[in-house]
């Protein structure tokens, strides 16, 4: 095993390419596709979740353009014909199935394949083992067979899309999932697969975090990003096999016909909802830790001031991990489950409102008094607090029964939901990307540019999703493809589903402008400086980009928000550690 | 790796082939294996434990489904190859300790008895299957009627009209059999001879639910006894070559912690399937 590792990276390390960085060091197909440099997984990742987050963006741009008159608009008789022409599967599709369609699809894409895997598998990857002063994870190979797996599982994604896509929403709720002629087989298929990769990515994070520090760093030094990734690892390990082995059961009823699920064979239906969310909610926080984290990194290291209340954001992060698997009950208040049931998982849910808000404030006193650059990953961390400061106290309606029962499955869920995961998760993995973007690329892109679409994507974010709360609150359904019959009992409907759909375009329109200039900058970018913001993790101890083996000269250990011997160099345009 | 690579990661010293580039010493990958396999398996008793979760539910909920079921496994084949994995393990253990004794051929020789116990396991497994397939003891209650020429409204495979393919009737017939005897030894009170036919007629779909389970949980296991096969294959090519000894035999040591896992989850599935009472 060693031997091969040992090859497998020779050339990169050979002295005729001992001057090149992990991107230029080994220009071949070869090289990325079996590479065993956790940089080039992270990078692969990275473009990967892009691509299905492109995709998931069409979906949401479907039903929002759907959404804008109360009948039919653009799924229409002609075009669920020809829909159903385009499938490998159908032979036959009304324009409502061709909705349910759209926004299962949009879900299971937009949660499997890009909020899922972006933080911890993209910029988790690349950054975790810098961070921690390592030379690599600790098993490369069972990270890049993390990634196959990944692109496998997208696959099989890709051929449920062909034959048809799936009805059932992200959720396969049984019996409609044995029941339904949609190709259900292989989508679940696919997220078993990218289940797999989730573990094997948490458990290279856990285990690196654990045996790859460098000497020196104890668990307090480590940066509060690498604490997130930690207690994101311990969640995907916990509760990742849960949701594997449901979706085998899922798979085997529909091809065996075993009947654990399905209530006409003596099965339980509410059992798989259980099990569904025993992963599914901790699985918001495998999405929402990591942000968090890069929100604590980049808060303070763009304020030029020590992050406030360290050991409380580190804990919290833990405390959330921890108290997210004792909370699933809240998404089957109507399911019946026992009202006792319900108290307490509505009182557990509340408590989960502490660890979170710890982080906000800490992150408010960070800022206080700080020298605040409002540089691109400032802002979006910016709009990160705020977007998910509404998401959360939001959230605290949900988690309370009474409320809970009013608006459960309207359009209120969804906006909430949205605040959280497309504010939220989205927003801190555009705040990862700016930050990193010049170690991973070696290039800085337009600042102004990026501070300008910002403002442009928080504009747009909030117009496609604020109405929505006041339309789940007027009692708006969620998933509802025809809302005529519901015009003369909520208010403004139309009016409030067209600003929805216009800010849903913003909001799009401003990810492909982000898309184009940072892929402008590669071409046309100035080379970025080692570190170009001043952090003081080592990741910005070495060059960018790094070299294949992450560092030339050893980092030194130290606290990573002490930023008071570092100076600004003019001439680098960047920062320099004080003599 | 070049010297002056090596000067960089290593302060000037050589190291030894087996020690991956990442790692600072061997201890440190030692206990980085280690750690990692531990996770692992703590992933699999989840995943297990899933499926664990599920039969408690379906048993809480329907107990005749399973005491009518454990009637058609052979309790001396489970117990057979029950006692063939817990020999296995031994085996398996003593290969790791005869690699950390530097005893090369005893290494070996343990690799290959560990190997041959998992084949004799999946043999016998193979006889069981296969019993039970050609008696139409297959999983799923569509399945189980359609085979046995039942009629019903779930039944989605069988093509209504068609008689059912000659020979089945009379393992419909033993299976009535088997369950009207394990009644009369429970001294079960028949009222009305039709009635209890019916009875018995539902009670043989039912089996399906069980089979459908049974096949699931052992199934699941013996992937994970041919995925330790493969492993336990692996590391006889290696320690063929001479790759392992005390100072070295991490991939022993995680391959043996995997199996006793893999010896261990058949430890419940045997009296959860067949010791039924």
């Amino acid at each position: 095993m060693a031997t091969a590792v040992t090859d497998a990276i020779g050339p990169e390390a050979s002295p005729a390419t001992a001057g090149g960085n992990y991107l230029t060091c080994d220009r071949s197909v070869r090289s990325w596709v079996f590479t065993l440099d956790h940089k080039r997984v992270g990078i692969m990742f990275l473009v990967t979740v892009v691509i299905c987050l492109g995709l998931g963006a069409l979906f949401a741009l479907l039903i929002r353009t759907e959404l804008t008159t109360p009948g039919p608009t653009i799924m229409t008789e002609t075009t669920a014909k020809l829909a159903a022409a385009l499938s490998l599967g159908d032979t036959r599709m009304t324009p409502q199935q061709m909705y349910n369609r759209a926004f299962t699809l949009h879900g299971a894409i937009m949660i499997f394949l890009f909020v899922l895997p972006a933080i911890p598998s993209a910029l988790g990857n690349f950054v975790l083992p810098l961070q921690l002063g390592a030379k690599d994870v600790a098993f490369p190979r069972l990270n890049l067979f993390s990634y196959h797996l990944f692109v496998i599982g997208t696959l099989f994604f890709v051929v449920t899309l062909l034959m048809g896509g799936i009805d059932t929403g992200w959720t396969f709720y049984a019996p409609y999932s044995v029941e339904t002629r949609t190709a259900v087989t292989t989508a679940v298929a696919g997220a078993f697969l990218l289940g797999f990769g989730s573990i094997f990515t948490g458990l290279n994070f856990l285990v690196t975090t654990h045996t790859l520090r460098r000497q020196g760093m104890t668990w307090f030094k480590m940066p509060l990003f690498v604490w997130s990734l930690y207690a994101t690892a311990v969640i995907q390990l916990l509760a990742t096999p849960v949701l594997a082995i449901t979706l085998l059961l899922l798979a085997v009823e529909r091809v065996f016909g075993v009947g654990i699920f399905d209530p006409a064979l003596g099965g339980d239906p509410v059992l798989f909802q259980h099990f569904f969310w025993f992963y599914s909610h901790p699985a918001v926080y495998i999405m929402i830790l990591p942000a968090m984290g890069i929100v604590s990194e980049v808060i303070s290291i763009h304020s030029r001031k020590h992050i406030f209340g360290y050991r409380f954001i580190a804990y919290s992060s833990v405390a959330i991990a921890l108290l997210g698997f004792l909370v699933w009950g809240h998404h089957m208040v109507v399911s019946g489950q026992s009202p006792l049931a319900g108290m307490i998982f509505s009182l557990l849910t509340f408590s989960v409102a502490i660890p979170s808000a710890i982080k906000v404030f800490n992150w408010l006193a960070t800022m206080y008094k700080g020298s605040i650059a409002l540089t691109t990953p400032m802002c979006y961390s910016l709009i990160f607090i705020f977007l998910f400061g509404l998401g959360g106290l939001t959230g605290l309606f949900l988690g309370a029964l009474a409320t809970d029962v009013h608006v459960h499955d309207t359009a209120f869920v969804v906006a909430h939901f949205h605040y959280q995961m497309a504010g939220g998760v989205l927003m801190a993995f555009l705040s990862g990307l700016h930050h990193w973007w010049p170690k991973m690329t070696g290039r800085m892109y337009n600042d102004k540019l990026g501070r300008y679409t910002a403002l442009w994507i928080l504009i747009g974010f909030n117009l496609t999703y604020f109405p929505q709360f006041i339309l789940g609150s007027h009692g708006m359904p969620r998933r509802y493809f025809d809302y005529t019959k519901l015009l003369d009992h909520i208010p403004h409907l139309t009016l409030y589903q067209v600003i929805s759909t216009i800010g849903g375009y913003m909001f799009v329109s401003g990810l492909v402008m982000v898309a184009v200039y940072l892929i402008a900058s590669l071409r046309h970018g100035r080379p970025a400086p080692a570190n170009p913001w001043g952090g003081a993790s080592m990741e910005w101890q070495t060059s960018s980009p790094p070299p294949p083996h992450n560092f030339d000269t050893p980092p030194q250990v130290g606290d990573p928000y002490d930023f008071s011997n570092l100076v600004y160099d003019e001439e680098l345009q960047g920062y320099v550690r004080a003599r | 790796m070049t010297a002056v690579d090596l000067s960089h990661d290593h302060g000037g010293e050589g190291h030894a082939p087996w020690l991956a580039h990442h790692f600072d010493t061997p201890q440190q990958q030692y206990a980085s294996a280690k750690l990692g396999t531990w996770v692992f398996l703590l992933t699999e008793v989840l995943f297990f434990g899933g499926l664990f979760c599920a039969y408690a539910v379906y048993r809480h909920n329907h107990p005749e489904v399973f005491f009518d079921g454990h009637h058609f496994l052979s309790t001396p084949l489970g117990a057979t190859n029950t006692v063939v994995l817990l020999f296995s393990s031994l085996t398996m253990a003593w290969g790791v300790r005869c690699a950390q004794l530097d005893q090369q051929r005893g290494l070996v020789t343990c690799l290959c008895l560990t190997l041959t116990a998992a084949a004799v396991f999946l043999g016998i497994k193979y006889i069981e299957y296969s019993q039970k397939w050609s008696h139409h003891m297959v999983p799923g209650q569509a399945r189980i009627m359609a085979a046995l020429g039942i009629e019903s409204e779930h039944a989605t495979d069988h093509v209504p009209g068609q008689p059912a393919p000659r020979g089945f009737r009379p393992y419909k017939e033993h299976l009535m059999e088997v369950l009207r005897h394990s009644d009369q030894e429970r001294g079960v009170v028949i009222v009305s001879e039709k009635a209890y036919e019916a009875q018995l007629e539902k009670r043989i779909q039912n089996l399906g639910v069980f089979f459908g389970i049974y096949f699931s949980l052992t199934g699941l296991h013996a992937i994970h006894v041919i995925c330790g096969m493969i492993a336990i294959g692996w590391l006889l090519r290696r320690a063929l070559a001479g790759h392992f000894s005390s100072a070295y035999f991490n991939a022993v040591d995680c391959v043996g912690l995997y199996w006793h896992l893999v010896d261990l989850i058949w430890i419940y599935l045997f009296p959860l399937l067949y010791l039924i009472h």
